[in-house]
């Protein structure tokens, strides 16, 4: 039994679409089961996800030139990896564009703390009960986030010195 | 002093020059390394290349006691006010290196992040281009900043790019792949690419 088919079994009610390509498993879940999902995957013994490996996002905008289109805007997404069992996973989350957030998964990886503070600078996705959510890698006088597809690439806001 | 302006300047002068050429091999620099440059940086001071040749060999990692600034590497925005503060902090006679062409002109960046050229921030002396520049260059560029400092010359304007003043002319060249391809090597540039380049320029 895979990792995949243990949560589909589970949660059948909270996947919205699995994927499984040569031993690569995508599992996509409501927003809104995502700390259950979470603890799930962490604590149960036959899955022991004991390492948030990567945190990121992905901004839908403009996706494929415009011509596909999709119900929400961001996804974020998550890599599991099982240092026991050597197996891994990529778990995703719809996120609306309205209200951009998601869960903190910091009370189970301290890991993620960083990840998020991340992909709240660069996309603008609150994460709910994070502990010091603030921009890493951006100063706080920048405005708006850096890689969001409407943000133009090269608006630069400098500190000191010319408009350039 | 008085004895120092005799009527025919010839004491003024000497001095000047006596002490342009013991500032010139006494060159005391602050390494401000951000980047991928700064290997070629270290593997220009190391002793294949040896900038200690030229009285250069010994980086001081306080601007109080520093004479040359040399920014190796790609200044971003959030570190452009510690950059300045350093040139600040550093005493006068002061002169600015700008290593690699990331410094020079902001190179193949064009995004929210980086600084297009560090002299839009602080006046730049000698300019070394180059992603990042040969050990050779970077000799030749070391030079030249001896050249300056024994005549006592020293930048103090900044690059404005709304009228495009104060950067040498060379760095504001538009780019062609051409005019870097030996017409002896056997390389091949498509014409497509290089018209893509001059399209992407003129936007």
């Amino acid at each position: 039994m895979t990792p995949l088919q243990r949560i589909q079994e589970r949660f059948s009610q909270e996947v919205v679409e699995t994927h499984a390509f040569r031993g690569d498993e995508t599992l996509v879940i409501h927003p809104g089961a995502l700390r259950t999902v979470a603890k799930f995957l962490k604590e149960t013994p036959e899955l022991d996800f004991n390492f948030l490996m990567d945190l990121t996002a992905v901004d839908y905008l403009f996706f494929a030139g415009g011509r596909i289109q999709k119900e929400f805007r961001f996804e974020v997404v998550y890599h599991f990896y099982s240092l026991k069992h050597n197996h891994r996973l990529r778990l995703k989350v719809p996120v609306d564009e309205k209200d951009p957030e998601v869960d903190t998964l910091t009370g189970l990886w301290p890991g993620a703390d960083w990840y998020e503070r991340e992909v709240w600078d660069m996309f603008g996705i609150q994460f709910k009960g994070h502990p010091n959510l603030k921009r890493i890698l951006m100063y706080e006088e920048f405005q708006g986030h850096a890689l969001r597809k409407d943000y133009p690439f090269n608006k630069r806001q400098p500190l000191i010195g010319p408009q350039n | 002093m008085s004895f120092l302006s005799s009527p025919t300047g010839f004491l003024t002068s000497k001095i000047k020059d006596a002490l342009g050429w013991a500032r010139k091999f006494s060159i005391f620099q602050y390494p401000f390394v951000t980047a991928c440059c700064g290997m070629e940086y270290m593997s220009t001071a190391a002793s294949h290349y040896d900038v200690d040749r030229f009285g250069a060999g010994f980086p001081r990692f306080s601007p109080r006691q520093s004479d040359v600034l040399f920014v190796v590497g790609t200044i971003s925005h959030k570190m452009a006010p510690v950059l300045k503060t350093i040139h600040d902090q550093m005493c006068e006679p002061k002169w600015v290196v700008a290593f690699g062409v990331c410094t020079c002109t902001g190179g193949f960046y064009d995004n929210y992040a980086t600084v297009m050229g560090i002299d839009t921030i602080i006046p730049v002396d000698i300019y070394i281009p180059g992603c990042p520049p040969r050990p050779e260059n970077v000799i030749d560029g070391l030079m030249k900043l001896q050249e300056k400092i024994q005549k006592g010359e020293q930048s103090r304007t900044l690059y404005d790019p709304r009228t495009k003043t104060g950067r040498p002319a060379e760095l504001q060249q538009g780019y062609s792949i051409e005019q870097h391809i030996n017409p002896s090597t056997t390389l091949r540039v498509d014409p497509e690419c290089n018209r893509r380049i001059k399209h992407i320029e003129s936007a």
